[in-house]
């Protein structure tokens, strides 16, 4: 259980993040650590190089911006979790946040290297489709802006290309009522299943490669989710149409 | 980086994990290693103050951090920490594998919620697994502790 070996990278600008994934091929960006570093243990990942992020400065800032809430990449998650600014303007993400693992590991963990590993089982990803927020990605050749709906495209896998670095994510404020409901066997285990809600919107997580939309009066409409040792395909759309109504009583 | 107080250099190797370092290069084995993907928390450490799995960085990433470890809560001959005063009263720990890990994340939790509520205790130490103890014994010893660190 120790990471295979890689060339290691620790760049103090975002300039220098660009310019070496511009010029590294098989390069994968280290920010929290808290799902690559697991993955490298299991050898499960055995990218060529590894481009530390947390030496680059200034890039943890949490700030209000276009009536929503800006989180750059080296927001820790707990930083979201005890900001006053994220709880004000979006409520909804610091619920999410405290469902995602434990306090120890989102002392570590990131906002936007949850939503740049994509796992389909985790929170903020389907809070960011749930809000319709987005992602700000930046590459030597320029930098763009992936709705949520663009940025998902499968387990694990979004349209962030292999040169570009996820700089900041923007969730808009969360409308009322708003609610992230869940189930896991455990506390802080991957979801089985979950739901959030942002007024009228729906989008599904745990049950689908990647989060998805749904609507809030059929919400299990065409999802053919996953059997596993914890939860059969017909338990995770039980628990959607359990989890779906808890949302929209609140 | 500094651990528990004392300068070291980072190891050459840059895949080295922290618990490895820490335990193989240091020959600091307080902090114990169980299952090496974040999980168990038994190789629970304060980074810069802050409770973090040591497995799950590398050393290299902890240069010009602080890092302390069990062996920084109480000098040899003086007396234990408040947290590890209270889990020796309370017996808040059986083969005591998992104690350190618990330990550090239990620090970690009183810096936040000096005075928990039963809630905050167990979702404060829902990230250590124990299988000795049944977590009775463990949750007492954070209220105790939170008494003792207010002495």
């Amino acid at each position: 259980m120790k990471p295979p070996p890689f060339a290691y990278h620790a760049p103090t600008t975002v300039e220098e993040v660009c310019a070496l994934l511009a010029s590294l091929s098989d390069a994968k960006v280290l920010a929290g650590g808290q799902s690559l570093i697991p993955l490298l243990n299991f050898r499960l990942a055995r990218p060529a190089h590894l481009v530390d992020i947390n030496r680059v400065a200034g890039l943890d800032r949490i700030y209000e911006r276009e009536e929503g809430i800006a989180v750059e990449a080296l927001a820790r998650q707990s930083a979201v979790e005890d900001s006053d600014v994220a709880m004000r303007v979006c409520p909804l993400l610091v619920d999410a946040v405290r469902l995602v693992a434990h306090r120890v590991i989102r002392n570590r963990g990131t906002v936007c290297g949850s939503l740049a590993h994509a796992d389909p089982a985790s929170e903020l990803p389907a809070v960011l489709l749930a809000l319709d927020g987005h992602v700000v990605v930046r590459s030597a050749r320029g930098e763009r802006t992936i709705p949520a709906g663009a940025l998902f495209s499968g387990v694990m896998e979004t349209s962030i290309a292999p040169d570009e670095l996820l700089v900041e994510a923007w969730f808009p404020a969360s409308p009322a009522p708003s609610a992230i409901v869940e189930e896991s066997r455990r506390h802080g285990d991957f979801a089985l299943a979950g739901a959030v809600r942002a007024a009228d919107r729906l989008a599904l997580f745990g049950v689908a490669p990647t989060p998805v939309l749904a609507d809030p009066k059929d919400p299990t409409k065409g999802l053919q989710p996953s059997g596993d040792l914890e939860a059969t395909p017909e338990f995770r759309l039980h628990l959607i149409r359990v989890l779906t109504e808890r949302a929209f009583a609140a | 980086m500094k651990v528990n107080g004392v300068s070291y250099s980072a190891p050459v190797d840059a895949r080295r994990l922290l618990s490895d370092h820490l335990r193989h290069d240091l020959g600091l084995t307080g902090t114990h290693v169980g299952c090496e993907h974040g999980v168990c928390g038994c190789c629970t450490v304060l980074l810069d103050g802050a409770p973090v799995r040591s497995c799950l960085m590398l050393a290299v990433q902890a240069e010009g951090h602080d890092v302390t470890t069990i062996e920084g809560l109480a000098q040899e001959g003086a007396p234990l920490h408040p947290v590890q005063q209270a889990f020796h009263e309370c017996h808040g720990l059986q083969c005591g594998f998992c104690t350190p890990g618990f330990v550090m994340s239990v620090v970690g939790l009183l810096q936040q919620h000096p005075d928990p509520t039963p809630e905050q205790v167990d979702e404060g130490i829902a990230g250590n697994l124990c299988r000795c103890t049944g977590y009775a014994s463990i949750r007492r010893s954070v209220h105790r502790a939170a008494e003792l660190s207010k002495k």
